[in-house]
């Protein structure tokens, strides 16, 4: 219930998360992120930016949508003749019969069938039609938001998260696209019914329809308390089923830790509270449905009971036929039904809306790491040669309260082509921050950081990924084989290619071994690789990928000793004639440098030699070298 | 989904042994059972408003042929405020049962979800590592959602509408044989035609799902590998690899549309046909005064009350044989029984510690290859035991098998002499605490991660997990240890994480303690104050620690290699301290000693292949 509150109030919200002392009975804690997307919401009325996004997407099909507005009033029109041609049939086809003439009913009657056959073929051309257009925009917006997930910079993926990539591009399509496929027809239709049906009933008897005209007001209250009560309610079930998803998912994940640490009885609790929530959520949508629905049959019931006396008295005056008394009746019927499929439409236009804002405030995002106006191009072959000139940096800040965190002030850096440099330094040293600035995920706040001395900010992306590649810790595999995600770093690598790759780091015994060898699928059973199996695979991808300049993020991290010296000397060979750049904790990786930084808060404060490093405390006299100290502790750490 | 069962068979389940095409559905009673005065309460309700529904045409008829004809004007006022009561009582009707249906309904939803999620929770880990949560989820969301609009909608208003076609159809007969003959006759190709096109229409959705599901896996590939792709330049790749499925996509969604606007045509379609002939013939019997003109209003009306149960009816099955197959879905899960459960009679557990693999073999269902096999070790209490090996070995598996979260297929683990199959799993994994390779932390307080385990943990205890596994940095979170991690939450680095995880197993200080590679993602220096807090911990306790370096195998008295077994699989190969083993056993060396001798790398780099062969 607290949810509702929040997002009806973000500012309250706010604050709410900001106070220092949470409730601490709480489990699920506090985040930040909480109130994030609130503002997103699915109101009646669109943001400038979802309807720019909206207008964009409806330009290519103007003229298709055209026809098939015309189809559907049409469409429309040969579904409303029935009724009346019913009550033709009575009023002017029955006389004649009892005269003998058979024509009136004949043709009444051929007109309902004909209007039938007519009607549904020409809906069944609009509902293709408009299926069509409807899915023509959404792969458009498949496209184009994908291409801008693809496009932003990793500073933004780091921000926004994967997660909310995902439910971007799957959530809320399918959102818009439940919207396209049921409801929109829906509404269209109900909205004419609406209309053309009032007109009918005008056309038929103006007086009875005032009475009709009466109950519109009724009609209008009754679907603006639904509309402003089911926002509320629709927000709510969406936080419920996601807070029970999310922790379904995770225990199922984490079934390791919740068994071990008998978690069971803790989770089935919190599972059960949140399913009531859910359950709770659920029912309160249907409880308003449920008091709208009737509100409109009682409304609807109204109205027919007193067109029955008023609509007699003129029949009994003579003033109105008994045959357009019947139509008239029928037809109220059907204009009171469509109000429901406006209630219906309403509650999925509520997602499809809010899907729209969040995807249209994607697609505005403006990349901070942009491609070049003027782009220059790389000398052929690239030397490798590195340049950091008074680059300054900080990471964008997270709110605009934090203060700035700089975590390079100013740094002066000559890397020459060929040269394997190994970069030390404690965590937050700002080591990584270098390594991402080099192969710009980020650009420098001041400075410039230069490949073969062009500045990376006048380089095209696809020509700088040539030159430089980075393999990290992290080690993602991509669906299929194990060959494949080896080639991905040169989609045009033969497989002797591939597996040579393979053999250079020393990951070809392992990939033989597996049930498949390089075609097993990394992500069926029995083809799940270890953390040290994954980063082999990678290190053979960035091997065949053959860059300029190579850089290595705690990148052997996750093998075990023999599987990292093998790593090592493959490395020795590598990267003899190319750039690098090692990051790593464990300094073995160390000892096949030609220069060794060490870095501490973002500035370099020893650069030399490895040897020479290792032994300046003899040199000077003084206390060890930094590196030394290092050097030390991790030779104790062996043993 | 079409149902496996041949089209013959009894579409009525019978209650002993149910085999028909809706035997799930048959089985899911015991969940309708709490609820079943409310759902004959939705059903009588439904009836009541279809019979008013009945009335209020017949109503009409009556003032035509009644009042209207006679001039009556009281008359007409009465007829009048009857059908103003016949519908307002509709309306309190379908309210009745709207509000029914949300306490009802929505129980059974809840009910099947607790159960599933309880079910799971005790299902053992052999399951889970062969089931994608994807799958549980779809499951435990639109499959239960499909069931609960069965027990809301498809069950009552099949029912309902059987009744109102068999009792309206014979009306219209008796009213008229001729033309309630064409009614009858016109409504059943109908429901035919609509229940055909259903399955088809049901074909085509859960094809365009299965390719939504394909979508969404280059998604999310796009969204995780993100790093790669950028740093690769793929992004055109991945990028036309999307599209292809993306068009695809389309193209079975706008498939779905056809057939659904192929439904929509004739349900359109035949009840107006319909409509046709009836005032052709109906206007041919008034003429000749075979039928009266109320009577024939009336008929007109009465017939369009069968219009929704002829097109409904095939909706309404094609709805129940998908609620049977979510409903058979969701009893897959269900009926799995956990292999690994509670002893018949349990042993109390005493003592102080003392773990002893006796002979253990194991391998994983499904497969018949012996993993481990004629593993002995002993760990004395206060003792610990460090396990080496080469990578995919199966040490972490071995780690597995103390908390049960695997049963041994050969042999024993014993917990101070006692089969752990014979002890209560809650008190086994009280006294053995894990903290596994791969940290996991889920979108709670850190607070709520740490004490897992120990909900009763106090503030002291707290402190001091913390301390040992050097996370003090949760203190300086946002909102200090109320911050919500993981997932949802704030993101952690592999350090942290691993801290985290190290802080939760030694919270409370159990008799056991099982660590799987605790250290590998701390940098040298925490790795340092972690070692030595750690050290003051295991002194006390009995430990099984994995290790990959030397750091690690540090915190061990004692340290078991594994190896390969002469008969396949793994085995213990060798027993001793760490400096006994690296003096004589040179797969030891070659596993632990980072010789910073490059010349040596060859003839180590033999012993090491042959190590991992």
């Amino acid at each position: 219930m607290t949810t509702a509150v929040d997002t009806e109030n973000p500012d309250a919200a706010e604050q709410a998360a900001a106070s220092p002392v949470p409730a601490a009975e709480d489990w699920r804690g506090v985040a930040a992120e909480d109130t994030e997307e609130v503002s997103a919401k699915g109101g009646v009325f669109l943001r400038a930016r979802s309807r720019r996004l909206l207008g964009a997407l409806i330009r290519p099909h103007r003229r298709a949508m055209l026809f098939a507005t015309v189809l559907i009033i049409v469409v429309t029109g040969f579904e409303m003749c029935a009724p009346y041609l019913v009550s033709v049939g009575i009023d002017d086809g029955m006389p004649a019969v009892k005269h003998g003439d058979w024509t009136p009913i004949v043709l009444a009657a051929a007109g309902i069938g004909g209007s039938a056959l007519l009607g549904s073929l020409l809906r069944l051309k609009f509902l293709t039609l408009a299926g069509r257009i409807g899915q023509d925009m959404l792969l458009a917006l498949r496209r184009r938001v994908f291409q801008q997930f693809q496009a932003l910079p990793i500073a933004f993926h780091e921000k926004y998260t994967s997660g909310r990539v995902i439910s971007r591009l799957t959530n809320d399509l399918d959102a818009l696209n439940d919207l396209i496929n049921s409801s929109l027809d829906g509404l269209i239709s109900a909205l004419l019914n609406i209309v053309v049906i009032g007109t009918l009933l005008a056309v038929i008897d103006p007086m009875l329809s005032v009475i009709v005209l009466v109950c519109l007001p009724a009609l209008g209250g009754l679907l603006v308390w639904y509309t402003k009560g089911s926002r509320v309610a629709y927000r709510q079930q969406r936080a419920a089923v996601a807070a029970c998803i999310v922790q379904f998912v995770e225990t199922l994940n984490g079934i390791r830790a919740v068994q071990s640490f008998r978690r069971e009885v803790r989770n089935r609790d919190i599972f059960s509270k949140l399913n009531q929530d859910y359950v709770d959520a659920n029912a309160k949508s249907m409880m308003m449905f449920g008091w709208f629905i009737p509100g409109i049959v009682a409304v609807g019931a109204i109205a027919t009971a007193s067109v029955l006396v008023f609509g007699g008295f003129q029949v009994m005056d003579g003033s109105l036929q008994v045959g357009l008394l019947t139509a008239y009746i029928l037809y109220m019927r059907k204009f009171f039904d469509p109000m429901q499929d406006l209630a219906v439409f309403y509650t999925s236009y509520q997602s499809a809306a809010a899907a729209l804002e969040k995807l249209s405030g994607v697609l505005e995002e403006r990349p901070e790491v942009p491609e070049p106006t003027e782009p220059r191009e790389l000398p052929e072959p690239v030397r490798g040669q590195i340049t950091f000139e008074g680059v300054r940096f900080s990471y964008p800040k997270r709110d605009k309260d934090e203060a700035e965190r700089v975590i390079l002030p100013g740094l002066e850096l000559e890397i020459p082509a060929g040269q394997t440099v190994a970069l030390v330094g404690a965590t937050g040293a700002g080591k990584s921050t270098l390594a991402r600035l080099m192969c710009r995920f980020y650009d420098p706040i001041q400075g410039a950081v230069r490949l073969d001395g062009i500045d990376l900010r006048e380089l095209r992306d696809r020509d700088l990924r040539k030159g430089v590649i980075m393999v990290t810790q992290e080690n993602f595999l991509f669906s299929g084989s194990v060959a494949d995600n080896i080639r991905f770093g040169r989609p045009e690598a033969t497989d002797e290619q591939v597996e040579q790759a393979a053999r250079a780091i020393g990951a070809h015994e392992f990939i033989a071994r597996l049930p498949e060898g390089y075609q097993t699928d990394v992500k069926k059973r029995g083809g799940r690789l270890s953390a040290g199996q994954r980063q082999l695979v990678a290190f053979a991808r960035a091997f065949l990928a053959d860059p300029a300049v190579l850089i290595l993020d705690e990148a052997t991290s996750s093998l075990d000793v023999p599987s990292e010296r093998l790593v090592q000397r493959a490395l020795r060979t590598i990267l003899a004639d190319r750039t690098a750049l090692i990051i790593a904790h464990r300094l073995s990786t160390v000892e096949i440098a030609d220069r060794v930084l060490v870095m501490e808060s973002g500035r370099i404060v020893e650069d030399g030699e490895p040897e020479a490093l290792i032994s300046a405390e003899v040199a000077t006299g003084d206390a060890p070298s930094r590196f030394a100290a290092l050097h030390e502790a991790w030779r104790e750490s062996l043993v | 989904m079409p149902s496996p069962l041949p089209p013959g068979s009894s579409p009525v389940p019978s209650p002993p042994k149910p085999t028909g095409q809706f035997a799930s559905l048959w089985r899911l009673r015991r969940y309708a059972q709490p609820y079943r005065g409310k759902l004959v309460v939705m059903f009588a309700v439904a009836l009541a408003s279809t019979l008013i529904g009945v009335a209020v045409p017949l109503l009409t008829s009556t003032v035509i042929n009644g009042p209207l004809r006679t001039g009556d004007r009281d008359a007409l006022w009465l007829l009048g405020l009857y059908a103003l009561l016949f519908g307002l009582a509709e309306a309190v009707l379908i309210l009745t049962r709207r509000l029914t249906l949300a306490s009802s309904v929505l129980g059974i939803e809840r009910d099947i979800r607790d159960d599933l999620y309880e079910h799971l929770q005790h299902l053992d880990v052999g399951f889970h590592d062969s089931w994608q949560s994807g799958q549980l989820v779809s499951r435990m969301t639109s499959d239960i959602s499909s069931i609960r609009r069965f027990f809301g909608f498809a069950l009552i208003f099949l029912v309902v509408n059987s009744i109102t076609f068999v009792s309206v159809g014979v009306l219209l007969i008796a009213i008229d044989p001729l033309l309630g003959g064409i009614v009858v006759l016109f409504g059943v190709p109908l429901s035919i035609v609509v229940f055909r096109y259903e399955k088809v229409y049901r074909r085509n959705i859960r094809a365009v799902q299965d390719q939504q599901g394909e979508v969404a896996t280059d998604v999310e590939e796009s969204a995780l590998g993100i790093r790669a792709i950028k740093s690769f330049g793929r992004r055109d790749l991945f990028f036309s690899r999307y599209d292809d499925k993306a068009v695809h996509l389309r193209t079975l969604q706008l498939r779905q549309i056809r057939t659904l606007a192929q439904i929509w045509a004739w349900i359109i379609a035949q009840p107006q046909t319909v409509l046709a002939l009836l005032t052709l013939f109906g206007v041919a019997a008034t003429a000749s005064g075979k039928l009266s003109l109320g009577t024939l209003v009336a008929f007109v009306a009465l017939y369009q009350m069968l219009i929704w149960p002829i097109e409904s009816s095939g909706w309404l099955l094609a709805a129940s044989q998908e609620a049977n197959t979510a409903a058979e879905r969701i009893f897959e899960v269900l009926d799995t029984q956990p292999t690994i459960v509670e002893p018949d009679a349990v042993r109390p557990s005493t003592g102080a510690g003392r773990l002893e693999f006796e002979n253990v073999g194991f391998s994983y269902p499904g497969s018949d290859e012996l993993l481990l096999t004629g593993i002995n070790l002993v760990i004395e209490p206060g003792e610990t035991l460090a396990v080496v090996g080469p990578t995919g070995c199966g040490k972490t598996t071995l780690t597995s098998l103390v908390p049960r979260l695997y049963d041994v297929t050969e042999g024993r683990v014993l917990l101070d002499g006692v089969d752990v199959r014979e002890l209560s799993l809650a008190d086994l994994r009280t006294r053995v605490a894990c903290a596994f390779e791969d940290p996991t932390l889920f979108s709670a307080s850190v607070r709520e991660n740490l004490a897992l385990g120990r909900p009763d943990a106090d503030e002291e205890q707290v402190a001091e997990a913390l301390r040992v596994a050097q996370a003090q940095y949760v203190h300086d979170l946002p909102w200090g240890l109320d911050t919500r991690v993981g997932e949802q939450g704030m993101s952690l680095s592999g350090g942290q994480r691993q801290r985290l995880a190290l802080a939760r197993a030694v919270l409370g200080r159990p008799t056991m303690l099982v660590l799987d590679d605790p250290l590998s993602a701390l940098d040298i220096h925490t790795e340092g104050l972690v070692e030595q807090a750690l050290r003051s911990v295991l002194s006390e306790t009995t430990g099984l620690v994995v290790a990959h370096r030397p750091s690690t195998v540090l915190l061990a008295d004692r340290v078991a290699v594994l190896g390969p077994a002469p008969g396949g699989g793994t085995t213990v190969v060798a027993e001793g301290t760490h400096h006994e083993l690296l003096e004589t056993n040179a797969v030891y060396r070659d596993l632990l000693s980072q010789s910073s001798e490059l010349a040596e790398l060859a003839d180590l780099t033999d012993l090491a292949e042959e190590a991992v062969r």
